[in-house]
């Protein structure tokens, strides 16, 4: 391992460590010049606030530098290829985020008399249309806050729909390879999970799946493109086997970006599917959120599809925020995730339906040529072709004393993000790696090359630097034992605030 | 396509590469009757110039309080943004990242987000806060549920002064779980019996304050209640600039604090994304759903943050997960880390002291107009009025002038006969004293 001179400032050129804002703290100094305040009587007596809140004060050439130092030690998209398997790290087109900002989009009040609101109502309206027309689904419930509310309102829907003909039923089957909120949220909805197991090839044992079928199974739920990366062969005997219980389909759409303008869920049975904006449509995933997950419905399920949705009615667009009915109920505060639906809308407007097609298309290009090239090496887990991301075991590091993880940390050295990795569950070391679409051929080469050599210095005995990995970031492997064993969650004063201020 | 860059070249060489003779044999899995299913109903690609003055017809339909007197509360807020929050979102490195799964090459974010729990548990009061739920009203929803875990006990009791969309989510959650939730009706002033209803079966007490109606109250009493029957007192709080003003929830005995954020450099956006604040004592925290960001060491024994007690979420416990939330509020969390930061203690104190005294001087305005009665003594930026008359057709005759002037209760609670002529007013920083004369002016003439 080669180790740089130690520097006076303990920064290495760019790259230095920035302290907590809390740590950099000049009491009286502010980012902010506020407004005089008004001559008006005090309301509030003796229930103002008597000790102080503790927060730092830092002026704003201070508070800029201190973020963008921050920045700097974070790897992101529009640095590199970001293969995070599932999650579908795409291109952000930065017009989406100018629209979003519009003076009369970014800032309306969720509140508004609707008199002053048709545009952003109509703009809901159009993206909802977009959703239904690509999905072939009869209606969509905009508001859920992201892909695991998607979820959860999906199966409340299903639920709802079992109980308004008087029997709620009790199990609802998933399979073993599900991402971890499906069956959390089949647990919110008050469900028995019974996992289906997978078969040699990465999809749905049919036969385990028949044997579960009964009149007490409220539905399934399954990702398609199924989360090893593959599309469920079986798909439309499957919606019709679960609808011959008296069952509803849901369908898990994380992976709706594979076929996006090529398949139409509504083709294949699906009853409820919920829609990653941030994904397949491509919303900055923003370090963690915010997401939106507005779910597309069957004719079946839609009179169960929660408010507050939009109608038109002569020409006037109407926020219908209270209406009887067997209903979901509210998923969220107000409307659902407008600045997220501006963004989705820009990303389809510019593609059409032509040019979504094309990111399917390539999205699933990309992915085989990556498996092609690296299957002598790392062999996938299930026999392709496979839809947008390939899911390689860990059997190519047999023998060399480096696992999944520390070929992942390898990667990070290389100057890339790793792939998703230990997920899913069922294959054993798991490397899920979905490039999408907006990556170009050149990048997948050079990916690939690395990935190749890494491979190749593991199987020539140098598992002790993997173990090691990374050497060269801002932080080297972190103690997650230490972290939760002592969870230490916030800042907290050397000396109690009070005797600090005397 | 320009965000496309594969071109014909790339993808015959590619095919070849893989060894298939075109695109369609990599869609063979998909039964050949629903692949490339025809879409007539919509348009083809655009240019950015054609995309962007499609959607500024959208924004043309639309009064911005940008540009109108902006009076509406109820649950979001209008405030300034400093232009450097803005900005600073926008780097590459915190938009187009993910939740932290590598720490090493994500520190930015992890750091942001325990700087981000730090201020939220020290606004609250509260000894920890987790790193942003979707928004105040599923924070609250999901502070419920994590109080049944807590006592195993099956009964809330909700006040029928939190914001109906807090109630709603709440009981959307809930529907499908063994857990009663006991409503009450929403009356403006008074305790409404809350302490009189808890009892050994309750789990827990929503308030929230300052209420639906703007009213201030100290909830000392009322925690000391719950305790005694061993329940939990959740407080949410729907305008987090009070918090720099008031007594906090922390330090009136509150046992979780929820809170909506947006106030504080997340923009109205129509209602959404907004980030939700989650705060409670230390001895809960194993129970917290969502994401938390932790101080340990690295190899080099250099300080740095993690992902920590992931046991408690869906990808490693599945259907025993504490919640099924997987993203949270990231970038909205990071607008209010870094308006916070901006702002400071003499900062956001100053700010807080702005918004009160111009929403006291307002409210004497107000009630000086023949037929207007204050109905809220105590309030931090936002009051209830009667106006004496049906609010929902004056706040459209306002609109018409316009003015948006504040919010109608029975648009929170349709049908609630006793709400039907009372107006919901907020003021914020951002209200000019000719804003307050327009607003007089202009409801004293449309009510006569």
């Amino acid at each position: 391992m080669t180790h740089e001179r130690e520097t006076i400032s303990g920064a290495r050129g760019l790259d230095r460590d920035e302290p907590l804002s809390f740590e950099q703290d000049s009491p009286g100094r502010s980012g902010v010049d506020l407004p005089a305040v008004p001559d008006a009587p005090d309301r509030l007596g003796d229930l103002r606030r008597k000790d102080a809140i503790g927060l730092p004060g830092l002026a704003e050439p201070q508070v800029v530098r201190h973020f963008v130092r921050l920045s700097r030690m974070n790897y992101a998209i529009d640095y590199g290829l970001y293969p995070l398997g599932s999650c579908t790290m795409k291109h952000n087109p930065r017009l989406n985020e100018r629209l979003a900002r519009l003076p009369g989009i970014g800032d309306v009040h969720p509140m508004q008399p609707q008199s002053t609101t048709q545009g952003v109502l109509r703009l809901m309206s159009e993206l909802a249309h977009w959703l239904t027309e690509l999905t072939g689904m009869a209606t969509v419930a905009m508001t859920p806050g992201a892909g695991a509310q998607g979820e959860m309102c999906g199966m409340m829907a299903i639920r709802a729909a079992h109980e308004a003909r008087g029997e709620p039923r009790k199990r609802v089957l998933v399979p073993e390879s599900a991402h971890g909120t499906n069956p959390a949220t089949a647990a919110i909805c008050g469900y028995e999970v019974d996992t289906i197991p997978a078969t040699a090839d990465g999809r749905v044992d049919m036969a385990a799946f028949e044997a579960k079928l009964g009149p007490d199974v409220a539905g399934l739920m399954l990702t398609n493109p199924n989360t090893c990366g593959l599309f469920e062969r079986d798909i439309i005997r499957i919606a019709e086997l679960i609808h011959g219980v008296g069952g509803y389909f849901y369908c898990d759409g994380a992976n709706f970006n594979a076929i996006v303008g090529k398949v139409r869920p509504g083709d294949l049975g699906i009853d409820a599917m919920h829609i990653n904006l941030h994904k397949t449509f491509s919303t900055p995933h923003g370090g963690g959120g915010p997401g939106s997950g507005p779910v597309v419905l069957s004719e079946a399920l839609a009179p169960y599809a929660p408010l507050p949705k939009v109608v038109q009615r002569n020409g006037v667009y109407e926020l219908v925020e209270q209406e009887d009915g067997p209903r979901v109920g509210r998923m969220k505060g107000f409307h659902g995730q407008f600045g997220m639906f501006v963004r989705a809308l820009a990303y389809m407007q510019s593609h059409g339906r032509d040019g979504l097609k094309q990111v399917a298309e390539d999205a699933v290009l990309n992915a085989n040529y990556v498996m092609a090239k690296l299957q002598d090496v790392l062999p996938p887990a299930y026999p392709g072709p496979c839809m947008h991301e390939v899911l390689v075991s860990d059997k190519g590091l047999d023998g060399t004393g480096v696992e999944t993880m520390d070929l992942a940390k390898a990667l990070i050295d290389e100057g890339y993000h790793p792939m998703t990795v230990y997920f899913p569950l069922i294959v054993h070391g798991a490397m899920l790696i979905e490039p999408t679409e907006t990556e170009t051929r050149q990048t997948l080469d050079d990916f690939i090359a690395v990935m190749r050599g890494l491979v190749g210095q593991a199987k020539a005995g140098e598992a002790e630097y993997f173990k090691e990995a990374p050497t060269m970031t801002p932080r080297r492997r972190l103690d997650e034992t230490l972290a939760a064993r002592k969870p230490v969650l916030r800042w907290v004063p050397e000396a109690p605030l009070a005797d600090a201020a005397e | 396509m320009r965000y496309l860059p594969q071109t014909p070249g790339d993808r015959a060489a590619m095919l070849s590469a893989i060894g298939v003779d075109g695109i369609d044999d990599l869609f063979r899995d998909v039964p050949a009757a629903v692949l490339n299913a025809s879409i007539d109903s919509l348009p083809d690609h655009q240019g950015e110039m054609a995309v962007e003055r499609y959607f500024q017809g959208f924004a043309r339909e639309n009064l911005s309080p940008a540009s109108a007197p902006c009076f509406i509360g109820a649950g979001a807020y209008h405030h300034h943004i400093p232009a450097t929050v803005d900005h600073l979102i926008q780097r590459s490195e915190f938009l187009t990242s993910y939740t932290p799964y590598q720490p090493e090459i994500r520190q930015g974010t992890l750091q942001y987000l325990f700087e981000f729990q730090t201020q939220v548990a020290m606004l609250t009061g509260m000894d920890v806060a987790n790193a942003s739920m979707y928004d105040g009203p599923t924070a609250t929803s999901e502070a419920v549920l994590m109080a049944h875990r807590i006592t195993k006990r099956k009964k809330s009791i909700i006040s029928g002064r939190l914001h109906p969309h807090y109630r709603e989510t709440t009981e959307t959650l809930l529907r499908f779980t063994p857990h009663e939730l006991e409503v009450r009706d929403p009356v403006i002033g008074g305790q409404g019996g809350l302490a009189d209803a808890i009892d050994k079966d309750t789990a827990c007490v929503v308030v929230q304050n300052p209420d639906v109606f703007g009213e201030f109250k100290d909830l000392t009493a009322l925690a000391d209640a719950c305790h005694a029957q061993g329940a939990l007192l959740i407080v949410a709080v729907t305008e987090v600039v009070s918090l720099g003003l008031v007594t906090p929830p922390g330090a009136m005995g509150a046992d979780i604090v929820t809170a909506e954020g947006q106030s504080l450099g997340v923009p109205l956006s129509f209602g959404g994304p907004h980030v939700g604040l989650f705060a409670c004592r230390q001895k809960y925290v194993r129970q917290m759903p969502g994401r938390l960001a932790g101080e340990t060491l690295d190899a080099d024994g250099k300080r740095g943050y993690v992902l920590t007690l992931n046991a408690r979420e869906q990808h490693i416990r599945r259907e025993k997960a504490t919640s099924n939330i997987c993203t949270n509020a990231g970038l909205c969390a990071l607008a209010f880390c870094i308006h916070v930061t901006l702002l400071g203690e003499a900062g956001l104190t100053g700010l807080a002291e702005v918004n009160h005294r111009t929403a006291s001087l307002l409210a004497d305005r107000l009630a000086a107009l023949p037929g207007v009665t204050l109905l809220t003594e105590r309030f931090f930026n936002e009051f209830a009025l009667d106006i004496g008359r049906p609010a929902a057709p004056v706040v459209e005759a306002l609109a018409g002038r316009g003015i948006l002037g504040g919010v109608p209760a029975a648009r929170l609670f349709p049908g609630e006969p006793t709400l039907e002529n009372v107006l919901l007013i907020a003021a914020t920083e951002t209200v000019t004293a000719d804003d307050i004369d327009q607003l007089v002016t202009a409801l004293r003439e449309v009510s006569s």
